[in-house]
Order: structure tokens, then C-alpha cells, then sequence
């Protein structure tokens, strides 16, 4: 096949380059995620207890991810310009929701009995959080950390629009030669690229899991 | 009491919207080194009542003194750390080893390594597990064993108090007995202040060495010894909440050592059997037990086992059945006797060695002290109620 071919022709020339980009694309995510776990675990932290907030911080977070990408990386230029801040920004907003979801479900499903018991040992309240319930529910976190990251990789992608970095960038440039010879190779290769990305985090993030999650805690 | 481990003063509990408090100025002492009981219906404030002493729930009033302080104002965690709490469903942690489990409380309280290592494995001995299960998690521990690591984590900065809300609440009948059996063996050696909740009043009778019956509102029904709230319950609702059989129960409470044992005969292994029959003839009994040589009870005979040509005496007979040692409750002894086929229970020493009998004689003896003893107990009260002039004449 000629395309084939072609493409891994197009794939190794452009080897180191793209191995940049697809680099960028691995930090800017990151960088996005942890953000939004400070943020979301902090969110979850904040509200797990009282009913409206909770309801509140879900339904914002909820609205977040619903607001189509193009239209959201273009409604932060204007007050936050081009470039790499606004792309943080919207990622950001876009892996909110699972994380905050995910740290009051599993802050809501640890044993009342465990917490009782923690409280009547004289455990205080930061305590109890830090040593009993969150590592009780942290394997519900990071599922939910997980699914951000998931969802994140794909929308760096359009973090390009607003000259985000990445491997969207490759695809808005071939979009914008559609019809010359390399414009094809040169979209496939940025795709592979994330769907390869996308896989290499789900796998890192299974390790980590396990060695994160108590022997206690695992079936 | 002259000096209560811990003394309630007007403990009151009010839930807002509603009418009536939770608990109404309960004024209660509690001696030290005892069990004490909260039993009653549910929705009598029990727990509650219990869960003011570590302020897991603040009292609206009242005072509550723990070794003479009180303790109302102090930081909670801080008295917590004070207090041991046992909860039915034992709340391990479950991310936790059983070794950090119970480490808890002394981390918390700052103690060193080796000091935490060292009362680990003194604690786990205590409540009889092995040392290697300070390496495990809860989940791969049976009900007993985590209601054991339980009453271990409580106790790891040896508290002088200790709560435990039905801490036996949730293990099969035949584990719990065995459980509560031993932990009574294990208060025997440490002698802590326990306060105890349970809605079981027979649970109450067997651990309490003393009982508060509380009826709806947390109000003190009665708060007296097993024995007398059992031969002199207060009133209608206690008579009610004690429910039949409180003869019966008042079983659970003596021991076999307590009473009078009955004689049986008995012979040496080895006896002519002419001679065994003489010593049959003269007893009032159908059988005869025969004793090994270390005294030990070795066969039931009959006279019709004795008479028997084809065998000898010590093959003839029937195995000793129902044997029950000094230690256990004239219940016990009385399930023992009625499933014998001989109408007695062989009450043996440590070493197996034959005492003498718990009879249907033995046990309505029994019976009939207890009901006197409770009796001259009313009497007693009547006497000093009229001595005193504590009832008013017109």
C-alpha cells in the first residue's frame, strides 16, 4: 500500500520532531492534571459534607465539561491572550468533573463505622482526612484522575486553535493544507501519536495505582 | 461510692426540634475497675448516654467527671486518647496492618518505636493471638479475631476507662459466648472501668458486674447489681424488660464452686463387685461411679452392670458424661445434667479429679437461697426505711 508506504516513511523522517511535540502534548496535560487534582481532591475535601456546596461544585464542574472546546479555548483569549497559559486554563476546567466526583463519592462511601472509630480513638479532623479517609478512598481518585487524563489527551489537541502546544499542532496545520501530498501523514502521525500517549498515561497510571493503593485495600 | 472512676452529674442531651430530651439529667456513678451496664429498649439513649462520656456527642448540661476531673471543657481528642472505644462494628482500618491498627493511640501519643513494637506484641498475646498477625490486614481475619485486635486497640495506652457499644453485637451466638468468656477472663487480669452497652439483657446479666436499666428518655429504671435487679427488679418496667425466667437466669450468675455439691457413691475401679453393690444399696441413687486410680470419674455403672457375669466392672457401664469444672455457671451445669441420662452433672478439678455432683436438689437449693437472700435484702430496706422515718406519717 503506497500510503503506508509513504506514512512510515513521513513517521521516521520527522521522527525527533514529532517526538517534541508529542512530549509537549505529555507535559502540558500533566501539568493540567495535577493542577486539577490540587483543585478537585481540594473541591471534594472542601464540600464531601454539606449537601449544597456539594450539589453546587458538581453542577459547576458538570457545566465545565459540556462547554464545547473550540468555543471555550476561544473564549479565554481575550482575557488570557494565546499560548500555553489559556490551554492550561481549559484543560484544567475540562478534568475537574470526574476528579471532583470522584473524591466525594469515595470520601461518601468510607464506613461510617471506620470514621467512628478514628474519632472515638481522639483522631481530629485533618487527621482523620489525612490518614484514614482519604487513603480509604483514594482508589476511587484515581480512577477518576485517570478518566481526566483520558479526556485531556484528546482535547490538548485543540489547545492548537489558540497556539497551545502539542501535537494538535500538526493537526491544525495539515487541516489547513488538506489536498497536498503530505497533509494526510502529517494528521495521522499527530493521532497516532495521542492515542499512543493516551495509552502509555492509562498504563502508567494502573502502576501507580497499585502502588499507591494499600495491600489491605486490593482483592 | 466514695471515689467513682466516673461520676455523671445531671447529663442531659437535647436534640433541637425535639420535644423531649435524648437523655434527662442522669446522674450516675460509676465505680472503678467495674462493668457497668447500659442495657434498655431501643431508642432509650443508651449509646447516647455512653457517647457523652468521650464527647463523640456534647452534652447540652450537665457535668462529667473522669478520676475526679471533669472532663466537659477539655480538648475531646485529647480525652479520647484517654478513653478506650469499642464499637460493634470494631471499625479497623482496613488499609491498615493489625500491628499499625493498634498502634494508633500511642503514635498519636508520641511514643518511640520500640515502645510501640514492644506493647504490640504484649497486646496481641493478651487477646490471645499469635504475633504474626500484626502483619495482616483485617480482611484477612475472621469476625472473632477482628473483634480480639479490637479490644487490643483499645487498650494500647492502657486507658483506665474503656466504652465498648455492643462490641459483641455482631458475632455468631457460639463465637460471642466464646468472646465474652474471655474477655471477662481478660477484665479479671485488668481491671479497667468499662462502661458497656448492649440491648441484650441476658448479655447484661453475664458481663455486668453492675447494671443500669434505662427506659425511654435515658431515665435510670434501675442500677443495681445482676443479681438483685434479677431477685428485686424496682418495679413493673424492669420486671417486664428482665422478662421471664430471671430464676432461671439468676443461674448464669452462681458458679458451681458456690454451692453445695451433692455425694454421689463411688468406688475405686477395682472394687469386688459385691462390694460395689453393698456401697450402691446403701446410697439412695440408681448408679454408681467408678473412679480411676488417679480419681478421676471412669464409668456410670448400674446394678445391673454390676450383676453381669460376661463382663468386667470396669468394661460395664456407660462412659462419664456431663462433667463440668468448679468455674462454670450452675446453668451451664443445669444444660449438662438434663441432657445426662443419670440426672447429675460430675463436677471434677483442674486435674479431672472427682468433687462431687450437681443434682436437680443442688440447683432448686440454689434457687431457693438466692430468692431468700433477696428477700432479706427487701426486708433489710423496709427495716431502715421504717428506722429512719423515711416514710412520712400522717
Amino acid at each position: 500500500m503506497i500510503l503506508g508506504v509513504s506514512f512510515w516513511e513521513y513517521v521516521t523522517d520527522q521522527r525527533d520532531r514529532l517526538t517534541g511535540l508529542m512530549i509537549e502534548h505529555a507535559q502540558i496535560v500533566l501539568v493540567s492534571i495535577a493542577l486539577a487534582i490540587v483543585i478537585g481532591v481540594g473541591l471534594g475535601v472542601v464540600t464531601y459534607r454539606t449537601d449544597r456546596p456539594r450539589h453546587a461544585v458538581l453542577a459547576v464542574t458538570g457545566v465545565f465539561l459540556t462547554i464545547p472546546s473550540f468555543a471555550l479555548f476561544g473564549l479565554l483569549i481575550s482575557p488570557l491572550g494565546l499560548g500555553t497559559t489559556p490551554a492550561v486554563v481549559a484543560l484544567v476546567m475540562y478534568a475537574l468533573l470526574p476528579i471532583v466526583r470522584n473524591t466525594i463519592t469515595g470520601l461518601r462511601e468510607v464506613d461510617p463505622a471506620i470514621v467512628e472509630s478514628a474519632q472515638g480513638m481522639g483522631m481530629g479532623r485533618w487527621r482523620r482526612l489525612a490518614r484514614i479517609e482519604l487513603p480509604l478512598a483514594w482508589p476511587i481518585i484515581i480512577t477518576g484522575i485517570r478518566v481526566s487524563t483520558q479526556i485531556l489527551v484528546g482535547i490538548a489537541a485543540i489547545a492548537a486553535v489558540i497556539n497551545g502546544p502539542g501535537l494538535g499542532k500538526d493537526i491544525f496545520r495539515a487541516l489547513a493544507r488538506v489536498g497536498t501530498p503530505t497533509a494526510l501523514n502529517q494528521a495521522l502521525a499527530a493521532v497516532l501519536g495521542i492515542v499512543i500517549l493516551g495509552l502509555l498515561l492509562d498504563i502508567a497510571y494502573l502502576i501507580i495505582g497499585r502502588l499507591t493503593t494499600s495491600k489491605g485495600l486490593r482483592d | 461510692m466514695a471515689n467513682p472512676m466516673i461520676r455523671l452529674e445531671g447529663v442531659t442531651k437535647r436534640y433541637p426540634g425535639q420535644d423531649r430530651p435524648a437523655v434527662d439529667h442522669i446522674d450516675l456513678d460509676i465505680p472503678e475497675g467495674e462493668i457497668v451496664i447500659f442495657v434498655g429498649p431501643s431508642g432509650c439513649g443508651k449509646t447516647t448516654l455512653m457517647k457523652m462520656i468521650n464527647r463523640l456527642i456534647e452534652p447540652t448540661e450537665g457535668r462529667i467527671f473522669i478520676q475526679g476531673e471533669d472532663v466537659t471543657g477539655v480538648n475531646p481528642d485529647q480525652l479520647r486518647r484517654r478513653i478506650g472505644y469499642v464499637i460493634q462494628q470494631i471499625g479497623l482500618f482496613p488499609h491498615m496492618t493489625i500491628g499499625d491498627n493498634i498502634a494508633t493511640v500511642p503514635k498519636m501519643l508520641g511514643w518511640d518505636r520500640s515502645r510501640i513494637d514492644k506493647r504490640i506484641d504484649e497486646l496481641l498475646e493478651l487477646v490471645g493471638l499469635e504475633a504474626s498477625f500484626r502483619s495482616r490486614y483485617p480482611k484477612q481475619l475472621s469476625g472473632g479475631q477482628r473483634q480480639r485486635v479490637g479490644v487490643a486497640r483499645a487498650l494500647a495506652v492502657d486507658p483506665p476507662v474503656m466504652l465498648m457499644d455492643e462490641p459483641f453485637g455482631a458475632i455468631d451466638p457460639i463465637t460471642r459466648d466464646r468472646l465474652q468468656n474471655e474477655f471477662l477472663r481478660l477484665q479479671a487480669e485488668i481491671r479497667k472501668t468499662i462502661v458497656f452497652v448492649t440491648h441484650d439483657i441476658d448479655e447484661a446479666i453475664k458481663m455486668g458486674d453492675r447494671i443500669a436499666i434505662l427506659r425511654e428518655g435515658a431515665k435510670i429504671a434501675q442500677y443495681d447489681t445482676p443479681k438483685h435487679i434479677l431477685s428485686a427488679p424496682a418495679d413493673a418496667f424492669v420486671a417486664d424488660f428482665v422478662g421471664a425466667g430471671a430464676s432461671l437466669k439468676r443461674l448464669n450468675l452462681s458458679r458451681v464452686r458456690d454451692v453445695a455439691l451433692s455425694q454421689w457413691p463411688t468406688v475405686p475401679v477395682g472394687t469386688h463387685p459385691e462390694a460395689a453393690l453393698a456401697v450402691l444399696r446403701q446410697s439412695d441413687r440408681g448408679s454408681l461411679l467408678l473412679l480411676d486410680a488417679q480419681n478421676r470419674p471412669f464409668r456410670w455403672v448400674t446394678a445391673r452392670d454390676i450383676d453381669r457375669d460376661d463382663i468386667p466392672l470396669d468394661q460395664a457401664g456407660m462412659a462419664p458424661e456431663a462433667i463440668v469444672e468448679p468455674h462454670a455457671t450452675l446453668q451451664d451445669a443445669l444444660n449438662q445434667m438434663l441432657d445426662s441420662s443419670h440426672g447429675a452433672a460430675v463436677v471434677v478439678d483442674g486435674q479431672g479429679a472427682y468433687l462431687g455432683a450437681v443434682d436437680f436438689a443442688t440447683v432448686a437449693l440454689a434457687i431457693q437461697d438466692m430468692r431468700r437472700e433477696a428477700r432479706d435484702q427487701l426486708r433489710a430496706e423496709a427495716v431502715e426505711l421504717s428506722d429512719t422515718g423515711g416514710i412520712a406519717t400522717s
